[in-house]
Order: structure tokens, then sequence, then C-alpha cells
């Protein structure tokens, strides 16, 4: 039902397109009709009487006829093509636009694996299905009633054969629906458990050498293809059955047309002319079941993608604009959250718990605390990835919540703990937030942010390519180039989320010189596990178990904050307690 | 990167013709996948043969009722007691010189009526026919399904296989992506059109050679207007095909770039948002839509176009059959029977053909799938082990358990990542290696535990050189915990258990006590049950990190190499793990590649690394004293705690 009902949106575009396609098929179903009825007349009014000139004349009739259907097939398929492919291009562009208005929470309830697939693979399953939709399901009805027609056009008598021939295919099919498409459902479920090992195996690849067992893996994924291979082969063998099955149906059907039909014939009941056609018309109608089957096939498949579909189309983002959003008056940069609480939608217990602090402009503002310590949280919130539960977070003294999230965003510097790069070139990817930068500002922020030796290194340096994820450059460097692409933005607030955990420790160090030089008067907050990162900030936050345990500088902090003395004499040692 | 150089790009660059010798070779070898199913395949072929000698040979016996009937009716119409001969030279004389010729192709008894138990006989033994022929072609299907399905689980099963023999540098240099998609899509591709090709092959060759003998048979003649088709059938489909691969190529193509394109904004979403890129995107979307929709119609339009070509030449040859062979039937030449068993025929004739041709198509695109299989399962493979075992002796105390002499290795002739290393460690000491990032530290990893091999000196375990030993057995004397924390879809039990397959229940829980997990474990609704999904997505970095840490106790080997295994641990828990580490450490020895002070100063010896060498060894008070490298990088790291 899903599936009709996204078809039918979907399609509504092309309603004109629609009604010429149906109107090709049903005129060259008629024509395919026609055809034995002329050479049924051939037969009668040619052959029996002998009337050479009759078979000629009427047979360029039926020339004439098969080019014109031939004509209105290629049309047709045209219009199927051009239907079936633009809708399934308007539903991937629909889906696209859709997800990029999705919040963070949008994205992790889907999960960015998940929605990949609904985007390409399954807008292809329905595509599919739409394009055999578009031809065989008009074809099959009007052939299979059109044949039924014609039939009892030759011969009323005659067709109470069907009655009989007709019920026995339709039970046999019902049949073998309903016993296959369980399996096809289930067939489904092992081959994405069969590539669920085989990536695990891919990822995992040293995990399992190191620990020698490769066996144990052969072994896992024995029986994942074994269970895949028999469910497959009982689909199959019934298939096997299903088109011999089929033959001999129709076959039978024939054998009994003759049957009865020459007794018809030699009693003078019916000219023996439509005998021949008769069979034709049998096998078409027949042949019309059999195109129904095989989209019948197709549609388990096609409606479990167009659920997946539509919900990721019905989804309206947790996170939209206000109504009547307000402007910013001065853009200091500051960051204050008043008294905020957070906790996941449907959590008792709050992540974080009455925050209340400013993330001062003119000056270096660090985040510390352990894994599950509400850091990342903290961070999301500020441009509004989540939402906080209870209180206010003010970006430039307006709350988030009553600012356009363009706005707001246009305002910040992000540099996520995933550094993140996107395929395409060094300046491409530097260029993301700000699209006119010059060269030279590229190269400064490069400077700034201890890349220029290894950009400089790279062939064809800013326009060195860049691999999707950045997977061509190491962790460090990574990023390194996530850092200059904030700078180049100009931000009011520059967000540095644990983005320097993969740079040692002398390059960490001047970076973060470079930096208070350089953004020096915007606010620079700073999350990390790391306390030799951070014990140079003017003000460091300390979290533990979502609430803030100390606000101060490094010196302050360590004799009066427990837990940022543990963190300290964990990380460096009694020593640099003191 | 080079490797994504599928058969589609690679025709585009060396023109079609490298294309169709690759396509050639790779049919080949997809059919020399076939050779162990030899035996089942002349039984297949034996019972296709019979399926459709019995099949075809129906409508010939059905057409031999018609004539029965038709002689009937025209006997009918004869005056009683006159011989054949007679009656036609009665409708001679009479001037009907057409009807005349055709009685005289007939077996006429004149006066008398159809001949009904005649006509049931034929029935009959046509109605047999057909059941025992659609038997044989069950039977067919049935044995077919079972060939197709083991050739395409072995080809998964080869894969897998070839996946652990692969060296590790293959899964370093390939996107994990890409070999994923072999792996997977690939497969699948190929599956379907083994599975649908194969069995549906067979019968329609036969069928073709089985309806065209039974035309000719039939008639010669009308079977030379049948047969015209078949060239021109070829001419259509080959004309089609060579037009629809471009599009098809093309559509493949574009199908890949737009996933690229969603996966890449799908994964840097928030980047995407909160830099402004959004409406961006979603026209560099639409550009790359725009184009797939192009070349897809283009692919499905001309593909699409060879059913109703079928059709039409199958329809040309309907009118040619009906009008030749009434023509025929009325000269006398042939029979009413044989023109309708005839017409039968040619339409059993051209469905076979319209299948091969539409199978054409699809097989294009499997045999470039199978390309890019049988590229993955060539490539280059792990040297073998060393066939003699040599058998490793318990570790002593006070000796050197592993030392490296002359070490060299590099991925490129001119780039060495690591550079004549010697390094002699006693048994039971602890060694943190540092330096900066590139230095090497990750790649002397991969050389102690043998992912990488070496190019030049050689690594010596416990008084056995590597190259005396198995891969299998070098591993088994290392536990790990690497920065990755992969766990495979399984319960939290078997995952710890993965360090030893062996531990019973309470070693793992003994061993998640070590590791501090337990406590997190319990509060878990199902325990040690619980069910780690896909990436173990449910458990945050630092909780799995315990687990890889449980996972290495469980393991309990000689040598420990934790590589920045704690940079991810909640800071209490760090606290305890270090203890745990240190006991752990205890009579074993460990290799520690951290940026951890605590690790570091507590070391026996410490290894500061750059371009792949030893730049300096020492203790921590022996390096500080020295005022070298590691004395610069100490204080640079904790710069602000001297002030």
């Amino acid at each position: 039902m899903i599936l009709l009902r996204l078809l039918a949106l979907y399609l509504r575009p092309y309603r004109r397109a629609t009604l010429l396609l149906v109107t090709l098929l049903v005129a060259q179903t008629a024509g395919n009709l026609y055809l034995p009825n002329l050479n049924g007349d051939i037969i009668n009014n040619g052959v029996v009487v002998g009337n050479l000139h009759y078979i000629l004349h009427t047979g360029e009739w039926m020339l004439l006829l098969t080019l014109v259907i031939g004509l209105f097939s290629v049309w047709g398929i045209y219009w199927a093509s051009r239907v079936a492919m633009g809708a399934g291009a308007d539903i991937r562009a629909a889906l696209f636009a859709r997800v990029q208005t999705f919040s963070t929470r949008d994205m992790n309830e889907f999960g960015t694996a998940s929605l990949i697939t609904r985007n390409t693979n399954d807008v292809q399953q329905i595509q599919i299905f739409l394009q055999m939709a578009l031809t065989m399901m008009v074809v099959a009805p009007i052939m299979g009633l059109g044949g039924v027609a014609m039939a009892l056009h030759e011969g009323a008598k005659l067709s109470t054969l069907l009655l009989v021939a007709l019920p026995v295919m339709g039970a046999f099919l019902s049949v073998v629906m309903v016993k296959v498409i369980p399996k096809f459902r289930s067939m489904q479920v092992k081959i994405d458990r069969l590539n669920e090992v085989l990536r695990e195996q891919i990822t995992g690849v040293r995990v399992i050498r190191a620990f020698v067992r490769n066996d144990f893996e052969a072994e896992r994924f024995a029986k994942a293809n074994h269970d895949l291979t028999s469910t497959a082969l009982s689909v199959n063998r019934i298939f096997a059955m299903m088109l011999p099955v089929m033959m001999v149906i129709l076959n039978l059907s024939s054998v009994a047309v003759v049957w009865f039909g020459g007794r018809l014939v030699s009693e003078g009941s019916m000219p023996i002319g439509n005998l021949t056609a008769f069979l034709t018309y049998i096998m078409q109608i027949l042949l019309s079941v059999m195109m129904a089957v095989m989209v019948a096939i197709l549609v388990p498949r096609a409606a479990a993608s167009a659920e997946r579909v539509s919900q990721v189309l019905s989804t309206s983002p947790v996170i939209t604009n206000p109504p009547t959003p307000m402007m910013v008056s001065t853009r200091s940069g500051e960051i204050r959250f008043d008294h905020v609480t957070f906790a996941y939608p449907g959590s008792e217990r709050a992540v974080l718990e009455e925050l209340d602090f400013t993330l001062r402009a003119n000056s270096t503002n660090a985040i510390i605390g352990g894994t599950g310590s509400g850091k990342s949280t903290l961070f999301n919130l500020i441009p509004r990835f989540f939402e906080a539960t209870a209180g206010h977070v003010r970006v430039n003294d307006v709350d988030v919540r009553d600012q356009n999230l363009e706005d707001l965003w246009s305002y910040l510097g992000i540099v996520p703990q995933s550094a993140y790069l996107f395929s395409g070139t060094v300046a491409s990817n530097l260029r993301f937030g700000r699209a006119d930068a010059t060269d030279q500002e590229l190269w400064h922020a490069i400077e700034v942010a201890q890349a220029a030796d290894f950009v400089r290194a790279m062939p064809g340096g800013l326009d060195a390519a860049i691999d999707q994820g950045g997977t061509n450059v190491s962790g460090g460097q990574r990023q390194r180039l996530c850092i200059a692409r904030a700078l180049v933005k100009r931000a009011d607030a520059y967000l540095f989320d644990d983005c320097f955990s993969a740079l040692d420790a002398t390059t960490d160090a001047l970076l973060r010189r470079a930096l208070k030089k350089e953004i020096g008067a915007a606010t620079v907050v700073i999350v990390a596990q790391r306390v030799s990162t951070i014990m140079d900030a003017d003000q460091i936050i300390v979290l533990d178990d979502g609430r803030v345990v100390g606000v101060g500088t490094h010196q302050e902090l360590v004799p009066t904050c427990t837990t940022y003395h543990e963190i300290v004499v964990s990380q460096l040692g009694e020593d640099a307690a003191r | 990167m080079s490797m994504g150089m599928g058969p589609m790009r690679g025709a585009g660059a060396a023109g079609p013709v490298r294309a169709t010798k690759n396509a050639r070779v790779t049919t080949r070898r997809l059919v020399q996948r076939l050779a162990p199913e030899r035996l089942r395949l002349v039984l297949a072929l034996a019972l296709g043969v019979l399926s459709v000698g019995f099949v075809v040979s129906g409508p010939q016996i059905l057409g031999s009722a018609t004539n029965v009937l038709f002689d009937g009716i025209v006997s009918q119409r004869l005056p009683r007691g006159t011989t054949p001969a007679q009656a036609i030279a009665q409708l001679k004389a009479t001037g009907h010189s057409q009807m005349a010729s055709m009685l005289a192709g007939m077996h006429l008894t004149p006066g008398v009526g159809v001949d009904i138990t005649k006509m049931g006989q034929l029935l009959g033994v046509a109605a047999l026919i057909y059941l025992v022929g659609s038997l044989f072609n069950y039977l067919l299907g049935f044995t077919m399904a079972g060939v197709t399905q083991r050739v395409v689980s072995t080809m998964r099963r080869d894969v897998e296989t070839k996946m652990s023999r692969l060296p590790l540098r293959y899964f370093d240099s390939h996107p994990h992506g890409d070999v994923l998609s072999r792996v997977t899509n690939d497969i699948d591709n190929l599956t379907t059109t083994i599975q649908q090709g194969l069995s549906q092959l067979i019968t329609s060759v036969l069928t073709i050679v089985g309806v065209l003998g039974m035309m000719i048979w039939i008639s010669p003649l009308l079977a030379l207007v049948s047969v015209v088709t078949i060239p021109l059938a070829l001419v259509i489909t080959t004309w089609i095909a060579k037009r629809s691969q471009r599009h098809f190529a093309n559509q493949w193509r574009s199908t890949g770039s737009l996933n690229g394109l969603v996966e890449e904004t799908h994964t840097g979403h928030e980047l995407v948002q909160v830099f402004g890129r959004s409406a961006a995107t979603i026209d560099e979307f639409n550009v790359h839509n725009r184009t797939l929709y192009e070349a897809s119609f283009k692919a499905q339009f001309l593909s699409g176009i060879i059913q109703p070509s079928m059709q039409f030449i199958s329809n040309i040859n309907y009118v040619a059959i009906a009008v030749l062979g009434g023509y025929r039937v009325a000269s006398g030449l042939l029979s009413l029977g044989a023109v309708t068993a005839f017409i039968q025929y040619s339409r059993q004739f051209t469905m076979p053909i319209t299948q091969i041709a539409s199978q054409m198509n699809m097989l294009q695109s499997g045999v470039a799938s199978a390309e890019r299989v049988f590229e993955f399962l060539d490539a280059d493979e792990e040297t073998p082990d060393i066939a003699v075992l040599t058998e490793l002796a318990a570790v002593a105390e006070e000796v050197d358990i592993v030392s490296l002499r002359h070490v060299s290795f590099r991925y490129d002739v001119d780039e060495p990542l690591i550079e004549d290393f010697n390094l002699n460690v006693r048994s039971g000491a602890t060694i943190a290696i540092v330096g900066p990032t590139g230095a090497g530290k990750t790649t002397l990893v991969n050389l102690l535990v043998r992912f990488y091999e070496i190019d030049e000196g050689s690594i010596v375990l416990n008084g056995v050189d590597y190259r005396e030993l198995t891969r299998d057995q070098v591993r088994r004397t290392y536990a790990m915990v690497l920065q990755d924390t992969w766990m495979f879809s399984g319960s939290i039990r078997d995952n710890i258990r993965y360090g030893r397959p062996d531990a019973s229940d309470d070693d793992v829980v003994a061993a998640a006590r070590e590791a501090r997990v337990d406590a997190f474990v319990r509060t878990l609704p199902q325990g040690y049950d619980t069910i780690l999904d896909e990436d173990a997505s449910n458990m945050s970095a630092g909780q799995k990190q315990l687990l890889t840490i449980a996972r290495a106790f469980l393991a309990d080997q000689s040598i420990l190499i934790l590589d920045e295994a704690t940079s991810n641990v909640d800071t209490r828990t760090e606290v305890l793990i270090q203890e745990a580490m240190a006991e752990l450490r205890k009579g074993r020895t460990s290799f520690v590649i951290a940026h951890r002070l605590s690790t570091i100063r507590d070391a026996d010896t410490i290894i500061v690394m750059d371009h792949g060498r030893i730049v300096e060894q020492g203790s921590h008070d022996v390096l500080m004293r020295n005022q070298g490298v590691y004395f610069h990088l100490y204080n640079s790291q904790f710069a602000g705690v001297a002030t």
C-alpha cells in the first residue's frame, strides 16, 4: 500500500506521459490480439476455399498491423523508460534534499549507512519494479481479458475450457507464491548476514590475524554461506517447478482445445480456422498470467524498499528554524550556557545537568573530562545539533533556538572529533566554508594549522587530490587540514572537539601557539582528553558525569578540583600535579 | 586510486578491443568454474534433450490430429463410394483445379466423417508426451538449481578464503568500500547472472535446435523462412547491445559517483550544514542525478527495444508462414495440420531467441562483475608459510626474547619506512616506543606480529628466526590491544573469548574483571549475552576499548603489544587499567606505543623513533640527562607544567 501511495505521488508529474503510455500499450495489445483472428480468416476464407488472392490480401494487412504494433511498442518503451527513470530520479532528489534538513538526532536515528542504502539501492528497487509494472502490469490484464474476449468470440462453447484451465493455474500460482514469498524475505536477510560477515572480516583483518582466528572466521562464513545457499536452493527448486507446470497446463489446454474443438468442427458448429486461432488465444491468456507473476515476484522487494524510502520522506526534522528568527545585534562570539540540562529523548537520566558558564570571547576556553562525562554532548548543543532539554544556550547573546540555523552556523567555525575531508583537492576542502577565499588566505590558514610542510610536499600543493574521507593523508595531517578549513571560514567562535589527538606533542604545542596568535580575539573552545593540550587555556571547565565540577585555570584547578587533580596525575604523573 | 579501474573504465581508456578480449577471457574463466559440475551438466544436457525432444514433438502430433479432423471434414463433403482419385479427377473436370491439387495431398475416405477414435488416440499421445516432457524439464531445472547454487557458493567461499591469504598490505592499500563491493555487490550480481542465465541458456539453445529440426522435417521451405529470422535477430540484437552497453556502463558509473556523493555528504552531514554547503551540495547532487537519469533512461530504452524488435520479427515470421503456408496448403503441397503445427513451432522458435537476446544484455553486467571478482582472486598472496615446523621452546628468563637485526622495510623502493633497525628485547622488559607521527611506530608493530614481511635483516623470536616459523606461531606469542576496537556481531562473551576460544565462562568473567569492564557488562540487561550490533554502535568507545583489553587479558600470551591502547578510556578507569596493566606486564615482555607519561616513565627501555630509525634509546632518567630528542619531546609536550 505504501508502495502504491509513493508511486501515485511521484507519478503525478508524469500523468500525461503515463496516460499516453497506457494508450499505446492498449493499442499494441489489441493489435497482438487481432493478429490470430486474421490468421484464422486466412485459413477459413483462404486456405479452405482455396482463395489465393484472399490469402495475399490478408497477409498484407497482417504485415501492416505488425509494423504498427512494433512502432507502438517502441514508443511505449520510450515513455515507460522516461517515466520510470524520471520518477526514480525525482524520488532520489526528494530523499537527498530531505536528509539535508535532518538534525544530528535524525541522522543518528536512521544511521548513515542506512540512509545511503535508502537513497540509492532502495530507489533502484522501486525503479526496476516501476519499469516492469509500467510495461507488463498494463499489458498482462489487457492481454488476459482481451484473450478471453477473443476466445469467446471465436467459440463460446469452447471457452468453457478456460473455466477449468484458469482456476487450476491460479491455484497453482497462489500455492507457489505463498511458499516463495516468505523464502524470498528470508533469503534477503541471509544475503545481508553474509555480507555482514564479510564486512567484519575486512574491517577486522588485523584483530583476526593477531589472534589467529582465521579458522573461526572461515567457519562463521561457511555457516552463513550454507544458510544462504540452502534457502536459495529451495527457492530455485520451487521456481524450477513453476515453468514446467505452467507449460503442462498450457499444453494440455491445447490438447483439450483440439479434442473438444475438433468435435465442434466435425459437427459443423465451428469453422476449422477458429480452432487454430483459439489455440493462439489460449496461449496468450496463459502468457499474460505468467507476465503478471513476474511482476508479482518483484512486489515484496519493492514494497519493502518503498516503506524504507517513505520513512525518510515522512520524517520531519526534529530541529527546525524558528517561525520568527531573531537577529543578532553584536557579534562578540560569546557563548553562554544558562542553566542547561540535557537528556536524550526517552531517557530519564540527564547527560548534562544545570550547566551554567560563559565561554568568553578573546580567550581560550577548554572543556575536559573523562569518557562519558558529556563533553561531546555539550559541544553539540552549541550549533544546535542537539537541543537543550532545559535552560538556554546563547550564541552572540541570542538563544540558539531563536536564530535561523544558517545564521547561527555562519558564526561558528567547527572542527569535529572525526577529522573528515571531502573528495576533491586540498583547496576545494579549505574553501568549503568560504568559496571565494584567495590562495593566499588558504596558505595562511595552512601555515597556522602547521600543515604547510606536508601540503607543500604533496604533488600539486593546493591542488593535490584528496580522497573521500581524506584517507590518503595521515590522521594527524587530516586533523590539521580540518583546522585550516575552519580557519578559512572566519568565524566568531571556533570549536575544536578533541581534534589534536592524532598530533604528536611537538606539533600540538606549535599549533596551539599559532592558533592563539591567529584567532585569539575570537572565542576559542577546545574539548580535549589530554591535559597537555589545554593546560595553558584561560579557562578550563572540568566535567564529570554531566556536571561542572570545576572552573578556572590550570593553576587554580590543580589544588582545588579533585577530578582535575586525578586527571593530571594519571596523565602527567605526580610531579606535574604539585 | 588505481585499483578502482573496473572493466568499464578500462574499456574507455584502451578501446573496445581490449574490453572484448578481457570479456572473452573472463567468460572462459567463468565457464571453467563449471568444470567440477561436469557430470551433472551432462545429466542436465541429457534431460534437456529429452525434455525438448518431447515438448517439441507435441505440436507435430497435435498437427496430425488437426489433419485427421480436416481430412474428415473434406471427406464428408465428397460423395460416398468414390475413391479419392475419382473425386480429384471430378474436381479437375469441373474447373476446380486448385481445390483438386489441395486434396491430392490429403488422406481422404470420401463420404466418411471425422475419425474421432484416431483423433482421440493422437491427442492422448500428445498429452502424454507433454506431461513427460515437462517432467524432464522439471528435473532439468531441479538439477541446474543445484549446479548453479554450488558454483556460486564455491565462488563465495573462494573469495573468503582469498581474503585470509591476502597480505595485510592489500587491505591497507585498497579502500575497504571497494573490496567490500567486490566481495558482496559484484558476487551478488554474478550470482543472479549465473542463476538465471545458465539454466535458461541450456533450454533456449536446445529448443532452438529441436524446433528447427522439426520445422525442417515438416517443410524445408517454411523452415528456411524462419531461419532467416535468426541472423536478422542477431543483427538487431548486436546493433542494440553495442549501443546499450555504452549507456549501461554510463549508468553504473554515474550510479557509482552518485553513491559516492551521497555517502560522502551523509557522512559529513554536520560539516555540510555548519559550513553552509547544503544548497551547493543539493545542486551538485542534482547534476549527478540528472546524468544518471539520462544514462539509465537511454540504457533502459535501448535494451527495452530488444523485446518489441524480436516481437516484430516474430510477427513478420508469423505472417510469412501464414501466407506462404496457406498458399502451399491451397496448392496441396502441405497439409493444414502441418501449417498449424508450423505456426506453433515458429512461436516456440522466436521465444528462445528473444530470451537469449535479453540474456546477452544481462550477461554484460555479469561479466563486468566477474572481471572485478577475478581481479580480486588474482591478487598476490602472502608467501606460503614454511612447511617444516620448528618448535618454539618455552621462554627462559633473562634471555633476548625478541631481536631485530638490521631490519629494513619499505612500501616503495625509494621510501624506506624502517631502516637498519636493531633492537634486543630481554624477556620481561617493557619497551616504550615514542616519536612523531609517521616515525614508523605502527610499522614496527606490523613487522613484529608479521603483518608485513621484512625486506632485509632478520627478526628472531626466542632464538628462532621468523622465517623458520609459521605466521600463526609468531602471532600466538603476542597479545595485542590495537587502536581500532573491532568487535564482531555476536555476544560480549564471545567477543572476549575471541582471545582464547577454549576459555571457560569463568575465565571470560575473570578477564573482564581484570579489565574493569565486568561491572559495566553486568548493568546491561542481557549481561554477557548482550549482542553487539554491527560496528558495536551500542557501546561507547571507552567501553569497547575495555572489551578489547579484556580480550587481550584472556589471550594470556608471553608478549604484549599495546598500541595507544588506553587513549580512549575514561580517566578514572584508566587509573585502574594502568595498575592492571602493570600487573599483567609482570613477567611478560611488552611493547607500548603511548603518549602517556606514566607508561613511558615506568618503561625499562624507551625507544625514540624518527624516520624509521632509532634515534635514542635508554631509560627515562638516562634520556633526560642526555638532553637529546627525548628531552625536547618531553618538554614540549608538557610545556605548561614547568611554569
